[in-house]
């Protein structure tokens, strides 16, 4: 009974997380493109996939590499851009938090934004679904934008390598960061924390590349929090 | 690229380690111990608070002059990507239109 449940749960999951192949699939083939144009070479642009396996925080890295920022900053701001997944971590803890350490250790690793946001909806609307069907649920919605992202980097590298010198590449992660962002500006608490972080990155460009950009990202951070503050009271 | 060998490897290590503490904090760590209101708050900024300030300087001024190309090409992504709430349409229509300008520029 139960591992018939767990089997169902797992195929949901696999259908949930069957679009994000979409998604997953040209974001990771740009990011082995541009990884290797920055000069990484095919081993350490699938390293750093399988290692940090996160898209927005990989990107930041191979961005501040490009500008030859220090290996702390680019690991600070690479981190900093992670850090919202600290709060998926503890939405997830009351569904899964009595799991297997080995589970839960599996689905921190895979925590994709997109896995995570299929399956907390889906443990919101049916919280009494049972512990392993949650966790086969959770399996099933990482099944395909895992190897996917692993897979398409690895094209992404290869082609990358064949790439001209002189096609117009270094704009195309500015603007990658720009569409992720955009989805995001939902609310005004949203936008004003965009607009802070872009003011004061401008103002602080003048430093070293990577520090003004942790400024730009704690003030940023303070005036979204603090809107929302309010707007919530 | 200026980074040696060991330095991207150390980024790598370093970076994957942390991705993966963050990630496994509260599932496997700090368990059932609530977050305090005022740190979710914060947190829940962090990728609008990171990824503007990044990308601003590189879309104002490319190369040292004001980039007039690169500054349209950016909002169009933005709004693009806002109005369908989807990065790749704002991604693909943005960069489109990056190259169709640098050409005809």
């Amino acid at each position: 009974m139960s591992s018939t449940t767990a089997k169902s749960a797992y195929r949901e999951g696999v259908w949930a997380g069957a679009p994000f192949f979409f998604v997953a699939a040209p974001f990771s083939v740009l990011f082995g493109v541009l990884a290797t144009e920055a000069g990484l070479s095919f081993v350490e642009v699938m390293g750093m996939t399988v290692i940090v396996i996160a898209g927005s925080a990989q990107f930041t890295a191979v961005q501040l590499m490009t500008e030859a920022a220090p290996v702390w900053l680019i690991i600070a701001a690479s981190l900093a851009v992670n850090l919202r997944m600290a709060m998926y971590s503890a939405s997830l803890q009351p569904h899964l938090g009595a799991a297997p350490l080995w589970q839960r250790a599996l689905v921190a690793y895979t925590n994709f934004d997109q896995s995570y946001a299929v399956s907390i909806t889906k443990y919101e609307a049916r919280p009494e679904m049972p512990l392993t069907a949650k966790v086969a649920y959770y399996a099933g919605s990482v099944t395909i934008i895992l190897p996917t992202w692993i897979a398409f980097t690895g094209v992404g590298a290869l082609a990358g390598a064949a790439i001209p010198e002189d096609w117009p590449l270094t704009f195309v992660m500015p603007l990658l960061f720009l569409s992720l962002v955009g989805p995001m500006l939902r609310t005004l608490a949203h936008l004003a924390a965009a607009v802070t972080s872009v003011v004061v990155a401008l103002l602080l460009a003048w430093m070293p590349s990577g520090v003004g950009v942790l400024f730009a990202a704690f003030g940023a951070m303070a005036v979204g929090a603090e809107i929302e503050r309010r707007t919530a009271q | 690229m200026m980074l040696t060998t060991g330095e991207i490897w150390t980024v790598i290590l370093v970076l994957g380690i942390g991705t993966f503490l963050i990630r496994f904090s509260f599932l496997g760590i700090i368990g059932e111990r609530k977050m305090p209101d005022w740190v979710l708050r914060h947190l829940r900024y962090t990728p609008v608070a990171v990824l503007p300030g990044l990308v601003a300087p590189l879309v104002l001024w490319s190369e040292g002059a004001v980039a007039p190309v690169q500054i349209v090409a950016a909002l169009v992504t933005v709004a693009v990507a806002w109005w369908q709430t989807n990065l790749l349409w704002g991604f693909f229509t943005g960069f489109g239109l990056f190259l169709t300008l640098t050409a005809l520029g």
